[in-house]
Parts: C-alpha cells; structure tokens; sequence
C-alpha cells in the first residue's frame, strides 16, 4: 500500500517537472519584486499561499505598492482571473468525489495544474485521484519555495536565467500536440488558437484571454454535432 | 512597507477571495446537480483542447513580429519543441531540450 503512495508521488512529480522550472522562477520573479515594493518573505510566502495566482500576483505588487481602493483592486482581479471560470467544468465529476481533497483541488486550479491535469494520463493500476492531489500540492509548492527564495535573494542571482520560463510554454505545446494526436476531431484545437489570435488583434495582449475563451465556448457550441459525430458516439452518451 | 500594513491585508484578503470565486464559479453553478447538463459535459470534454490552444497564444502574446528579433527565438524554440516531440513522444525530453536551446538563443544568439 504504501509503494503504491510513494509511486503515484513519484509519478505525479515527474510529470509536474516542467511546471517545476517554469514556476520556480516566476515565484522567484514575484519575490524579487515584491521584495524591491518593499515587503518581505513572510508577505511572500502569506500571497503565494492563499492567493496562488500567476499573472494576477504581478499585478497585486502594483496594488501593494501604491494603494488600491478595494472596489478596483476586486474588479481587477476578476478581470484577469476569470478565465478560470471555465477549467473547473472539465473536473465537476471528477473533483466532487475527491471530497475535502476536492476543495483543494478546486482552489488549486492554475493554468499549468489545470494543463498537467489534462495532459495526464494515469497509469494502470494507478489511483488516479491520488496522483491528481499530488501534482496540485507539488505545483503549489513550487510556486511558494520560488517566490521565498526570490523574496530572499532580491536581485541577487548568481547566474543568468533569461529565458528559463520557456519551459511553461514548452509544456503548453508539449500537451497541445498531446491532445491533437490522441482526438479524432481537431476542430477544438484549432478554434482554440483561432480565437486567441483573432481576440489577441482585436483586444491586444493585456485583454484577450476572456474574449478569447468566450469565443472558443460559443464556436464549439455551434459546432457540436460535428465533433461528436467525429469523436464516435461512445462517448457522446 | 509603503502602505500600512491592515491595507496590504486587506487587498491580499480580496484578491484572495475573488481569485477563489473564479476558480469554484463552475461548481458552484453545476456541483450540486447529479449529472450535468450534456452541453457542459461536451464543454467540459472539448474544452481543453481549445484552451491549450489559447494558452500556447497567451506565452507568446508579448512577442514582437514585425521587429528584431522577429519573434524568432519562440519560433525557434516551439518548432524544436514540436518536431522533437512528434519524432520521441517523450515530455521532459522535448521541454529540457527545447527550454535550453531558447535560454541560449536569447541569451547569446539575438
């Protein structure tokens, strides 16, 4: 019982380990700033814990530093955060009988947890929850050891690590070309990217991901029949 | 610290909040039922895909096309990335790979 635990963490580590590079050095980019705005590893280790969320940490530091009426500071991160609306309908099953572990998942739910989440297929004889909880808490543990020793070392990094967060987007391709290869119908995926460039011209690099997103719900919508009729109807119900 | 510190608080408290909302927005709306509604079901199955189209877009949202460099170091780096895993099928390998060849081509090439 106990090698089996120790297996799926083993697992659940491996296929967490891009995410490993990509938010060990973010985090570490969120502390360097945060540390610069004024605030400490303490503030750092508070954020990445409860907040634990990318791009809208980036953010927050603005707020921190200067101020922010709340009413700005809630809209704001509405805005940004709300393409995380919809990654939980993939998981509503699926996290509803993970229980209490089911709660974390949910608060958990970045897009890189959200992407490995995907691009896992569990092994046999595996437990499939079991690995999901762990590549959660691994990744969440990444994002806050890196932004503690960003918060830690300020600008102090030994070598030059430009271009190390690379690995995030590597990662995002590498799943992408995982799920092209392993569905019949490619019509998502290319919605998917043209919806984001269309938005990103439209709307420009700082607003694109909600239109984007909404562009990609309401052009699969219409095209339903198609793709079920493509991905068979054995999982069409 | 630049604000006082029941401010600083009080903005993590709220970012905290809404971040969760975002977050538990669809099982809010659709954990209580027993089964979905089959449009979320098929949202839910498609969904991903398109998404990690949108979110391969969102890494390269701030690279420049029409000026040096050309957005050539994330072609570059996504090509070698793509190729290598379409011949190994294997992730670490093709993200290892093709995370040193970028760090390399933005740090010493462009």
């Amino acid at each position: 019982m106990k090698s089996k635990k120790i297996e799926a963490f083993r697992y659940a580590f491996l296929q967490t380990i891009p995410v490993l590079c990509g938010y060990l050095f973010l985090g570490m980019a969120f502390g360097i700033l945060l540390e610069n705005a004024g605030y400490g590893v303490s503030w750092a280790l508070l954020i990445s814990l409860v907040v634990y969320a990318g791009s809208m940490q980036f953010v927050m530091v603005t707020f921190l530093t200067g101020g922010t009426n709340l009413l700005t500071v809630a809209l704001m991160t509405l805005s940004i955060n709300s393409r995380h609306m919809f990654y939980g309908l993939s998981f509503v099953e699926a996290f509803k009988k993970m229980g209490k572990k089911g709660l974390y998942m949910i608060f958990s739910l970045t897009d890189e947890t959200y992407s490995v989440l995907c691009g896992t297929k569990v092994q046999k004889g595996m437990n499939e929850e079991e690995v999901q909880f762990y590549m959660a808490i691994l990744n969440h543990s990444y994002w806050i050891v890196g932004s503690i020793i960003g918060a830690f070392i300020g600008n102090k990094i030994p070598f030059d690590t430009t271009g190390i967060d690379f690995a995030m987007t590597a990662l995002f391709v590498v799943i992408f070309i995982e799920q092209w290869l392993g569905s019949k119908s490619h019509l998502p995926a290319v919605i998917g990217i043209s919806c984001a460039v269309i938005s990103l011209l439209l709307f420009g690099k700082d607003r694109f991901m909600l239109p984007a997103l909404i562009g990609a719900v309401i052009s699969l919508m219409m095209v339903e029949k198609r793709i079920m009729r493509k991905e068979g109807k054995a999982d069409a119900n | 610290m630049p604000i006082k510190i029941e401010d600083a608080l009080a903005i993590v408290f709220v970012v905290m909040l809404i971040t969760m909302f975002t977050r538990a927005f669809p099982f809010m709306i659709f954990g209580g039922r027993k089964e979905l509604p089959p449009k979320i079901e098929y949202l839910g199955k498609v969904l991903p895909m398109a998404v990690m189209g949108v979110l391969v877009v969102y890494c390269v949202k701030g690279v420049t096309v029409f000026h040096y460099p050309y957005g050539l170091p994330e072609g570059i780096g996504i090509l070698i990335v793509s190729l290598l895993h379409l011949w190994k099928r294997n992730n670490l390998l093709s993200i290892g790979v093709g995370t040193i060849c970028y760090m390399v081509l933005v740090q010493a090439v462009f």
